[in-house]
């Protein structure tokens, strides 16, 4: 559950190769200004993985956005058991009559075994589940960690201190473990136990339970990217002009920290779209008949056997989603940060 | 020094930076004696330099004046105004006239940050809009320092050096400052642009009527730029004098010293000797008692060990000559040269 630690400290300078090479500004090509952002941004068009991952990554999002939308426009939904009004759908041992695993022209990706539902809506919807979850996770991550990052790195004395043996006891927990043990007892704080368990509460549980096992490595970085930060002459320049603290955190400071924050996320979402999927896979996060990722894997195991197809889709997607993204993350990486390419 | 109420008045300024140690509770073992009551003035107008080696509190010194640091003990004051323990809003009608350039052109200014909007910040943070624009006044702040002011919307990775020092400068000037602490503003320049920057910097002094505190390591630099200038050593004040005094009668050992470093100085007509100082810096830590510079000073006695000699114009000094020696160099003084001479120097 705990993301990637994240590499060592990002640089902050801003490298301009063509700047190095004629080291003469004073004969201006124009008046238009090589911001940081706009440099890193060349850089990454020119990276071919990356903007095919970006494309696909894309795709992916659009999908989850618009899945009720196209849900609508092929006529079916996720939760409906279509082989109970047709039962010819299915075969007698529950398995999908047609070949591979009823794939048709009207169920686009086939049927459930079991249930009958339609395979393609339950995939649109569960990456439109599992995308959403692990989106307000990295961002409730994102914030909370930035927030005390920034924090104990400005303050710096006791805060520092306490804040990074915090730090240190988070990093080293099981977050795994705590999570399948844990889950349940937490569901059982809000709910009785003969009650199910509401969609949205364990939605909830899980993403703040991931942001409260996430923010610790982000805000370590980034409490030591501040520690060198604001030693720097420009902070200090800031201050004798009279600047105050939140305007030397959030005009001098954080614009510096964008490119780790960018980084550290990217890596993250990945990172938290697998996790919640194995939480589901567990037991312990998503459940049927709500679509997940996790679920439909889950539900894909127990028929691999018989029926590979309905295992295919969700898992297929699934590896395709999180390597597109991670190498989207090493090509938003280099291109904000070139000194770190191998 | 001016007959009249100086601009900047420092009295027994003080900084002990703690040392922590200690394991698993850390605690303060002992301090850093990085500045240790210096005394001097500046004048309306005036530019006092402030040399001496690496380590021996000149950016302390300047970091205290401008309150980016809290002074331990001592007093600042600015036109009267006591602004030692001074917060941030009590600073805040003080912060437009007492600004600073830094060493390193490369981390003095944001990255992130186009051109106009470093050199603007100081305005927008001081809430000031001058006539015509803040724009205006940026194109016109960079035109002061010789730069293109077509160039406002650029990065500061995209000018060089010099040119970033230049920027640093019009971000000082930009709220019309009476006092600049400028710490060692050329020292990280390649030596063919630092005088292009110390002329900008004359420049700015005089027409400007701006006062600076220049600080340097060696006398050379100093020499073109100040009216007065205090050498420093481990903390200390060791001698103070207007620029002709003290480049014409060195009273310390110590000024003799980094003056014969300098290569068309030649003191009281002798031919130069380089004087090549014996052994390191002392730590600031664990400072030697007496005359700081008595570990490294070839006339040190019993009484430099036992008794600290106190700045004060000591005889055949010209009145705000302050020396703090027991042993005054004179004219006719045989310097140590004799004791370590640098055979190269005198080949
Ligand atoms: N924040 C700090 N904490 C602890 N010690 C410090 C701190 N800042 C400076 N010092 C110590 O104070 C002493 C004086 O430092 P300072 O930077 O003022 O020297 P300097 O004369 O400017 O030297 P340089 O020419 O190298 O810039 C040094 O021994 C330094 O290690
Ligand atoms: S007081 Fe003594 S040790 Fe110090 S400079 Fe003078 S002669 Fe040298
Ligand atoms: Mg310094």
């Amino acid at each position: 559950m705990t993301p990637p630690t994240p590499s060592a400290a990002t640089p902050l300078e801003v490298i301009d190769e063509s700047v190095e090479k004629s080291p003469s500004p004073s004969t201006p090509k124009g008046n238009e200004s090589r911001s940081p952002g706009r440099l890193a941004w060349k850089r990454f068009r020119r990276d071919r993985t990356g903007v095919i991952s970006a494309y696909i990554v894309i795709f992916f999002f659009v999908i989850a956005i618009a899945a009720p939308l196209i849900a609508k426009l092929y006529g079916k939904d996720p939760y409906t058991t279509y082989a109970s009004q047709r039962p010819e759908l299915l075969n007698a041992f529950s398995y999908p009559a047609g070949p591979n695993g009823g794939m048709s022209s009207e169920f686009w990706f086939g049927i459930e075994p079991q249930l009958g539902r339609d395979v393609f809506t339950f995939l649109l919807y569960a990456i439109r589940t599992s995308l959403g979850i692990a989106v307000a996770a990295t961002i409730l991550t994102t914030v909370v960690g930035v927030v005390i990052g920034v924090t104990a790195g400005y303050l710096g004395g006791r805060t520092d201190y306490l804040v990074g043996r915090i730090i240190d006891i988070v990093l080293s927990f099981p977050s795994t473990l705590f999570f399948i043990a844990f889950m349940p007892v937490i569901y059982g704080i809000f709910v009785a136990a003969d009650d199910d368990v509401p969609t949205w509460l364990r939605a909830t549980a899980m993403i703040i339970l991931m942001a409260a096992f996430g923010w610790a490595s982000i805000a370590r970085l980034l409490r030591g990217q501040v520690l060198g930060l604001r030693e720097r002459e420009f902070v200090e320049a800031a201050k004798v002009t009279g600047a105050s603290p939140m305007r030397i955190v959030f005009k001098e400071l954080l614009p510096n920290l964008a490119t780790p924050i960018i980084i550290q996320s990217t890596l993250m979402l990945p990172a938290f779209v697998t996790a919640e999927a194995g939480l589901a896979f567990l037991g312990v996060g998503m459940i049927d008949p709500t679509p997940d990722w996790g679920v439909m894997i889950q539900r894909g195991a127990q028929f691999y056997t018989e029926d590979l197809t309905f295992m295919l889709f969700p898992g297929l997607s699934m590896v395709i989603f999180v390597l597109a993204f991670n190498l989207l993350g090493d090509s938003v990486r280099d291109a904000l940060d070139p000194k770190s390419k191998r | 020094m001016s007959n009249a109420k100086p601009l900047l008045n420092v009295s027994g300024l003080t900084k002990h930076f703690p040392v922590k140690g200690g394991f698993p509770i850390r605690r303060t073992v002992g301090a850093v004696q990085a500045v240790d009551g210096l005394d001097f003035q500046v004048g309306e107008g005036e530019s006092l330099g402030l040399v001496g080696e690496s380590g021996c509190g000149k950016s302390t010194t300047g970091r205290l004046i401008t309150r980016l640091l809290e002074p331990t003990g001592g007093k600042i004051e600015y036109r009267g105004q006591d602004i030692t323990h001074a917060g941030r809003a009590q600073l805040a009608p003080i912060r437009s006239e007492i600004q600073m350039i830094f060493q390193d052109p490369y981390a003095s200014l944001n990255p992130r940050q186009t051109v106009g909007k470093i050199v603007s910040g100081p305005m927008e943070i001081n809430d000031i809009n001058p006539a015509g624009g803040r724009e205006a006044r940026v194109r016109e702040l960079l035109e002061i320092v010789g730069l293109n002011p077509e160039h406002f919307n650029r990065f500061p990775h995209e000018f060089s050096g010099g040119q970033r020092q230049r920027i640093g400068v019009a971000r000082a000037l930009a709220l019309n400052p009476k006092l600049i602490v400028a710490d060692e503003p050329v020292s990280a320049l390649d030596v063919s642009i630092q005088a292009q920057v110390v002329n900008l910097l004359q420049k700015v002094q005089q027409e400007l009527g701006i006062a600076f505190v220049f600080i340097a390591h060696d006398l050379a630099i100093v020499r073109h730029f100040s009216q007065r200038v205090a050498v420093m050593y481990l903390g200390k004040i060791m001698e103070i004098a207007d620029r002709d005094d003290l480049y014409n009668n060195p009273r310390h050992p110590y000024t003799r010293a980094l003056l014969s470093a300098v290569p068309e100085v030649t003191v009281d007509d002798i031919p130069r000797e380089r004087i090549r100082l014996q052994g390191d810096v002392p730590s600031p830590i664990n400072p030697p008692s007496g005359c700081r510079f008595r570990t490294r000073c070839w006339k040190a006695t019993d009484k430099c060990a036992s008794e600290a000699p106190p700045l004060v114009e000591v005889e055949g000094n010209k009145p705000g000559h302050l020396t703090a020696c027991h042993y005054p160099e004179t004219a006719d003084s045989v310097p140590a040269p004799r004791l370590s001479k640098d055979p190269q120097a005198a080949a």
